[in-house]
């Protein structure tokens, strides 16, 4: 069974803007799949879709063999954005168990599955903490573990390291690959960063801008584990100038791609 | 934001707090003489040059301020007790009033924002007329409302306290309102992909973060009730509560300016205390970032 099936979804806007248009796409359990692309091109929208915060105007989409409405009330996969979106009320501790109080789960069992998510991001220590006396490095590790808290096979992550400086994108991408073989879930990612798409996926999906669509699939063959040693293999290089090559031959803007841009609602 | 933020609550606590302490009362006690020396100065230069405008200045419209402290301990009339005992009566009468109107507005206030918050049609419907209410004239309303709810036989207290409660319930709705559409979209699709309902985005979102605003509301509100108590007495001709001071010590004013001085410094106490009893619940409920605090 495919963890995420997407076929034909197109979207307009009520502007009469067309964000995406004819998408087919699967993703496997257990794999790894970015979408990169410019501004503008869809694939956050692609991504809500896939989570059921947005509907496509045609086109299925299928989560673990559900309708994508029924793996949301499923609770089948959990979500991080750019902004960790904490709520501030709540100690760390509180924000990783928001889900799981909504779940009804008993206080015994949330407070050990907290104990072990604050384990998994390494942030034990800050369990009593209020969001905003963290590093926005951190916020976005206790973002994660409240993603998944609740072991969901499928984690949509929207360019979740974009705010962050290059020093904290690359530890998190390291601890993010760690995460998703610990936990051996399917994990979909939106980010405007070419090497840190390669870096992290199994697979690297191009797209293109205006209408979006999906433009070449990058295989991304670099052995696992990947560690520091991995970003100056002279395979990883190869990888990244040919994801920029289809990126520029789809037509997004030369220079543009590599960094993270604040375009799409800054924090 | 530093690389790493981490602060620990508390290791700042100790001779900190005690520094500041002593700073804020410091400022304070220098904030009254300020007062007293522009009031006594002001006095003493409109006695000098016998200034006319915008009101002459003497004994009646100006007593020094030490003849308004002592006036708390003179007794009202020959032999009976002094003014602060009947001062202390009326303020608690008062504050009865102004709590009880104060939790009815905010009450009906909060809830009326819960009802907004969730339909733009019933916003865009009734926003108008409530901020029309807050314009009409409540000294013309007031002696209806007291009296019609007397007829009904309703304490006339009650009367005042639904009038106190009508200047309450304003801020807290419109702030209110503020505070539960104030969350970032994407603390919505958050709930919504936990598929939470509309109850369980309002109880674990929207309420927790209208909090700052509601407390902004209250504080407004807080004072606002002891207004409206003293007004809603004032026409009614309620006796026993500080509007009745007023009104009592304004026809003797001639003669003993001092008590109806003496009765504005309480009905400002009484504020004060309102105000700064939502401070203090304030502190204990609200655990988030210092610049949040108002």
């Amino acid at each position: 069974m495919t963890a995420v099936s997407i076929r034909g979804v197109s979207k307009q806007f009520r502007a009469g803007i067309t964000a995406l248009t004819g998408i087919d796409l699967d993703v496997e359990p257990g794999e790894f799949v970015s979408l990169i692309g410019p501004s503008g091109c869809g694939k956050s929208t692609l991504l809500r879709i896939i989570g059921d915060l947005v509907q496509p105007t045609a086109g299925t989409v299928e989560v673990n063999g559900k309708p994508a409405n029924r793996a949301r009330r499923d609770h089948d996969y959990g979500i991080v954005f750019q902004d960790a979106v904490l709520y501030d009320w709540r100690t760390v501790a509180k924000n990783i168990s928001l889900p799981l109080e909504l779940l009804r789960w008993s206080r015994g069992r949330r407070d050990a599955r907290v104990d072990e998510m604050l384990e998994l991001v390494e942030l034990s220590a800050f369990a009593k903490h209020h969001p905003w006396q963290l590093s926005g490095g951190m916020q976005q590790r206790v973002a994660i573990a409240r993603a998944l808290s609740f072991s969901p096979s499928l984690l949509l992550m929207d360019e979740p390291f974009g705010a962050l400086d290059e020093m904290t994108r690359e530890r998190l991408n390291a601890e993010l690959l760690r995460i998703w073989q610990d936990t051996r879930s399917t994990v979909v990612f939106v980010t405007h960063s070419i090497p840190e798409a390669v870096f992290l996926s199994t697979r690297v999906v191009v797209m293109s801008a205006r209408p979006g669509r999906i433009a070449n699939v990058v295989d991304v063959g670099l052995p696992q584990p990947r560690t520091n040693a991995t970003r100056e293999e002279p395979r990883f290089f190869e990888l990244v100038t040919q994801v920029r090559e289809h990126l520029i031959a789809s037509g997004a803007p030369l220079g543009d791609t590599s960094t993270p841009t604040l375009v799409e609602e800054p924090a | 934001m530093s690389a790493i933020a981490v602060e620990r609550p508390g290791a700042n606590r100790g001779l900190g707090a005690l520094v500041r302490g002593v700073v804020r009362a410091v400022a304070l006690v220098a904030g009254l003489a300020l007062l007293w020396g522009l009031w006594e100065g002001y006095r003493w230069l409109g006695m000098r040059g016998q200034w006319t405008w915008p009101f002459p200045v003497n004994e009646t419209t100006m007593p020094h301020i030490h003849t308004v402290l002592r006036a708390f301990d003179q007794p009202l009339q020959p032999g009976g007790p002094p003014l602060r005992h009947y001062l202390f009566h009326y303020a608690l009468f008062t504050g009865k009033e102004a709590l009880a109107g104060f939790a009815l507005g905010a009450l009906i206030g909060f809830m009326l924002a819960v009802v907004l918050a969730h339909s733009v049609l019933l916003r865009r419907g009734l926003l108008p007329y409530i901020v029309i209410s807050q314009t009409v004239p409540l000294l013309a309303i007031a002696p209806m409302v007291v009296v019609g709810l007397g007829t009904k036989g309703v304490q006339p207290w009650v009367g005042v306290a639904v009038i106190a409660a009508y200047l309450t319930f304003f801020p807290v709705a419109i702030n209110t309102l503020r505070g539960l559409l104030s969350p970032d979209p994407r603390a919505v699709e958050l709930m919504r992909s936990y598929a939470a309902g509309r109850s369980k985005v309002l109880w674990r979102l929207r309420v927790p973060a209208s909090m700052p605003f509601v407390f902004s509301a209250l504080k407004i509100s807080a004072t606002a009730s002891v207004i409206g108590a003293i007004i809603g007495e004032t026409p009614a001709s309620l006796q026993g509560g500080l509007g009745y001071a007023i009104v009592n010590f304004n026809q003797y004013y001639s003669i003993q300016p001092a008590n109806l001085w003496a009765t504005i410094i309480v009905c400002a106490l009484l504020g004060i205390v309102f105000f700064l009893a939502v401070v203090v619940v304030e502190r204990l409920v609200l655990k988030r970032a210092p610049e949040n605090f108002a």
